[in-house]
């Protein structure tokens, strides 16, 4: 495949959904990017707007790095307009031209962070909360010192799944747990298993790398492709290719479902295949409780709870069935906070350059949970979580955690 | 009734009357310009923006292609600004002979052009809309044109070297002595006051106008204007200019410039040039042959249709007694003193926008023998304003500057990128801008909305300036608005209707445009 812009049969489907524009504005309304800062011109301008003045090879804009990716322009278009698509894609070009410095490079992969901190956690853990360190950090490679970053561990969740001996089951799903359950939140896996084997499921889990979604956020397009087809590869086992493919990182599931294929213009057969198959771990327990499948041995959770959706798994375009699932635990008091993004979009919010954006498009969500002042926040977002904690103090997991717990879990 | 004397006056502000200008003032005559509308209103201003390499004509007409191929390497050296090098393609689409792909590849070769064979492959890499059924790829040194900036580099170069040019000025008298011509009369269609030019030579550069004019004269010129429909679809779906690989026929070419592609065209004659309806059925033949080259060109969004004549001239026209009455594409000076008997008067007929400056050159030549002064040509290297720095438009320029635009200069049309600061520096430049002539100096409504999000906002702000009277702004908002919508009629359909249906929700629902007060 030619690295251009202008290059996948995808792409020029993304550019000529710029047809549809009818220059409503709603979009533009509803960017939470535009609306705390003058650096970056809203998603109509940079989008359908700017890309007639693209042809590839030579960007005319720079602007279009400010786009946090979030994807609420897409998602509120009436037009269907693929406006945070056709930015991904600008940013990419760019990047390509420009060459990605090397912070964004470093970022992108939250592997190789995940392995040169695990042997020395303590250490990294250390260091990462050492301000003298964060600030040389800023200064030298452009990660802004306070900018939320999470906490390494020694035991590796695979370290854990080498370990576990799990129930068999003639119903089986794969578990695709991604990067942070791999090298920072294990007990995130292990939970997400706990669920499912008490369900009923024999889970199967491969040995998986990243999806990718770093390196595609951050316009490293070639090496993202390769990263989500080997990934899909490797999450098909043999005997497993008819299996739905259960996600607990919203992110990333939304990468497998669909933006491999609409952003990075990615494909293959076990591609297209896993995109299918691929369920976010809540729409799954939605669907089993519709079914009447779902276990509700629930014990009482006598706990105030606000659930925040992130954008990625709200671009999913399934609702918020954690919601769901989480109002049928007896005691417990969930809260649901209605705003739009927490502003870390990823990897957006760790840059020196965008922090300070980063947390004024936070601000609403983070003032309702201070107002709030719930014993936990959840979020099914990884970056989304250690962003709103950074932020605000308060201690966020996943809705998975809570479910576990009513499950009688500790 | 104001009298002005000059050396040469010339009939026309489309490219050949620009040329003639720009030419005679270099070579150190006064000029007059005059046109009956704004510059650039008729056949320039509405053409497909081809910057030929030669390529449409190196079968059929090896003498055009050999001009055009000369003329493309000239004005790539003296109005980079004016031009886009988009590159050009020729490709054999299934339902063209690949016979006639080797001789059209001996016959450009013959005609000078630079052309070279690419793999199929190599084609749809660069163009990936491309119809991957193609078989064979040339590239060639097509471009494209911007023709309001060409023509008013033209006119701004000839000014500065003391032209004088005269818009709405509608020619009404040709002042003859005898079997001479003087001069002529225009009437300011602006004021309705009369100005009488007296004149050394009158060069008539009508284009499909030239005979309308010629009668005034009292000779006739035969030109036979042959109307063109052409289609802008709202981005650009190719790089370069795709052209089908057979004889030129109509609907066989793609041309990205500014921000759309445009296709073209058809080729019917017509008795008035000021006839620019364009049926329905002419849009969708359009429309259909742009899937040879573009599969999916149908689903993408027509943005406008519009048409132009060209000033075709008969053979017989003009070398007398030859019997051929094939239309040649390349141009014909008429010395009506040679011709007629009529001392004074030139027309210069045919051609094409890429050999306006052979053209200019070839008619400034016979004023220069019959004023009996002038010096030798120079627009073979004298270099346009604006081109000094020998770079070539870029589709991206226009969003480069708005980047760097200061936060306190909004745009006011944000589909062609228009700032405040721009609309403010282009009026400031004369005085009685019609809200469409605004529009061809800066492109102001010509986007995906068609006027629908920034005609309000530069009709507000001329009267906020007072430069428009309420009833003036209004009825140039209801004016310009009617003239957008005569473009988008025909082609109604998908995303432009819902656009157009948008636009006539903000006239119509908020300003209520029918009802606002005169």
């Amino acid at each position: 495949m030619t690295e251009l812009a202008w290059g996948a049969e995808a792409w020029s489907e993304v550019r000529a959904s710029l047809d549809r524009c009818i220059k409503c504005t709603v979009c533009e309304t509803a960017c939470p990017v535009a609306a705390v800062t003058e650096l970056f011109p809203g998603p109509k301008t940079v989008g359908p707007q700017a890309e007639r003045f693209r042809t590839g090879g030579q960007s005319p804009d720079l602007s279009v790095d400010y786009c946090s990716g979030c994807g609420i322009c897409s998602r509120v278009c009436p037009q269907d307009v693929r406006i945070a698509e056709l930015n991904s894609r600008a940013r990419s070009e760019l990047k390509r031209e420009r060459g990605a410095p090397l912070r964004d490079q470093l970022v992108a992969r939250p592997g190789l962070l995940g392995r040169a901190g695990r042997p020395v956690a303590p250490l990294f853990n250390w260091a990462m909360a050492n301000s003298l360190i964060r600030w040389a950090g800023e200064r030298t490679i452009g990660i802004h010192r306070k900018a939320p970053v999470p906490r390494s561990t020694t035991r590796t969740f695979s370290y854990w799944v080498g370990h576990h001996v799990g129930t068999r089951s003639a119903r089986r799903v794969v578990y695709f747990h991604g990067c942070s359950t791999q090298w920072y939140e294990p007990h995130v896996g292990q939970k997400v298993t706990a669920i499912l084997e008490h369900n009923g499921y024999q889970v199967v889990i491969p040995k998986q790398d990243c999806c990718g979604l770093p390196l595609q956020s951050n316009g490293l397009f070639p090496a993202a492709r390769k990263a989500v087809t080997r990934l899909a590869r490797q999450l098909v086992p043999d005997g497993t290719s008819d299996l739905p493919v259960i996600a607990s990182s919203t992110s990333c599931g939304l990468m497998l479902k669909r933006e491999a294929r609409e952003i990075l213009g990615a494909d293959s057969p076990e591609l297209r295949s896993v995109s299918q198959r691929t369920y976010d771990i809540f729409e799954f327990l939605l669907e089993l409780h519709q079914r009447g499948e779902l276990r509700t041995d629930f014990k009482p959770v006598p706990l105030t709870v606000a659930y925040h959706a992130p954008c990625q798994q709200q671009n999913q375009l399934i609702g918020k069935p954690a919601l769901e699932i989480l109002r049928l635990i007896p005691g417990l008091r969930l809260v649901e906070l209605d705003r739009s993004c927490c502003g870390i979009a990823g990897t957006y919010g760790v840059k020196r350059e965008k922090y300070e954006i980063a947390m004024r498009v936070g601000e609403p969500l983070f003032a309702d949970i201070q107002a709030e002042g719930p014993d936990l926040v959840a979020c099914d977002s990884e970056t989304c979580r250690w962003q709103i904690s950074a932020a605000t103090g308060a201690t966020s997991v996943h809705p998975l955690e809570i479910l576990h717990r009513a499950y009688g879990g500790s | 009734m104001n009298a002005l004397d000059t050396d040469v006056l010339v009939i026309g502000g489309g490219s050949t009357g620009a040329g003639v200008a720009w030419d005679s003032a270099l070579r150190g005559l006064h000029v007059t310009l005059v046109d009956r509308q704004d510059f650039a209103t008729g056949t320039s201003g509405r053409f497909h923006g081809l910057l030929h390499s030669g390529g449409r004509y190196a079968v059929k007409d090896p003498g055009s292609a050999r001009e055009c191929a000369a003329e493309n390497r000239i004005l790539r050296q003296v109005a980079a600004d004016c031009l886009e090098d988009t590159g050009g393609l020729f490709v054999s689409t299934p339902e063209d002979d690949l016979e006639y792909a080797d001789r059209f590849l001996a016959a450009a070769r013959a005609a000078g052009m630079e052309i070279e064979e690419v793999p199929v492959g190599v084609a749809l890499r660069d163009e990936p809309r491309l119809n991957p059924k193609i078989r064979r790829a040339f590239r060639v040194q097509d471009g494209s044109i911007d023709s309001w900036k060409m023509i008013s580099a033209l006119l701004r170069g000839a000014q500065a070297h003391g032209a004088k040019v005269l818009p709405y000025h509608k020619v009404v008298k040709v002042i003859r002595q005898g079997d001479r011509v003087e001069g002529a009369v225009m009437e300011d269609q602006r004021t309705g006051e009369e100005v009488r030019v007296n004149a050394g030579c009158v060069v008539n550069a009508a284009g499909a106008w030239s005979g309308q004019v010629a009668q005034l004269a009292g000779c006739e010129v035969g030109v036979r204007p042959g109307k063109g429909v052409m289609v802008a679809i709202n981005h650009r779906l190719a790089r370069a200019v795709l052209n089908r690989c057979h004889l030129p026929s109509d609907g066989d070419i793609i041309v990205p410039v500014r921000t759309v592609s445009v296709i073209g065209t058809t080729d019917h004659p017509v008795a008035d040039p000021d006839d620019t309806e364009c049926s329905p059925e002419e849009v969708h033949q359009m429309i259909e042959a742009g899937e040879l080259l573009v599969p999916g060109f149908k689903e993408s969004r027509a943005l406008r249709v519009w048409s132009g004549s060209r000033p075709l001239l008969p053979k017989t026209e003009g070398a007398a007694g030859a019997g051929d009455r094939e239309v040649s594409r390349s141009h014909t000076v008429l010395d009506h003193g040679a011709r007629d008997g009529l001392e004074g008067l030139v027309t210069i007929a045919g051609g094409k926008f890429t050999t306006l400056r052979l053209m200019a050159e070839d008619t400034v030549d016979v004023v220069v023998r019959k004023l009996g002064r002038g010096a030798e040509c120079r627009t073979r290297t004298e270099v346009l304003p604006g081109s000094e720095s020998h770079h070539f438009y870029w589709i991206g320029n226009r969003q480069q500057e708005a980047e760097s635009d200061p936060p306190d200069d909004p745009l006011i049309c944000e589909c062609e990128l228009v700032s405040q600061h721009d609309l403010d520096t282009v009026v400031a430049r004369r005085p009685n801008w019609r809200l469409d002539d605004i529009r061809r100096a800066l492109r102001v409504g010509m986007g995906p909305c068609q006027g629908g999000f920034c005609a309000f906002r530069v009709a507000g702000m001329l009267h906020q300036e007072g430069r428009y009277g309420r009833a003036e702004a209004n009825s140039a908002l209801r004016e310009f608005v009617q003239e957008r919508w005569k473009g988008v009629k025909v082609i109604s359909w998908g995303a432009q209707a819902r656009q157009t249906r948008l636009d006539r929700w903000i006239f119509e629902g908020v300003y209520d445009l029918e009802h606002l007060p005169e």
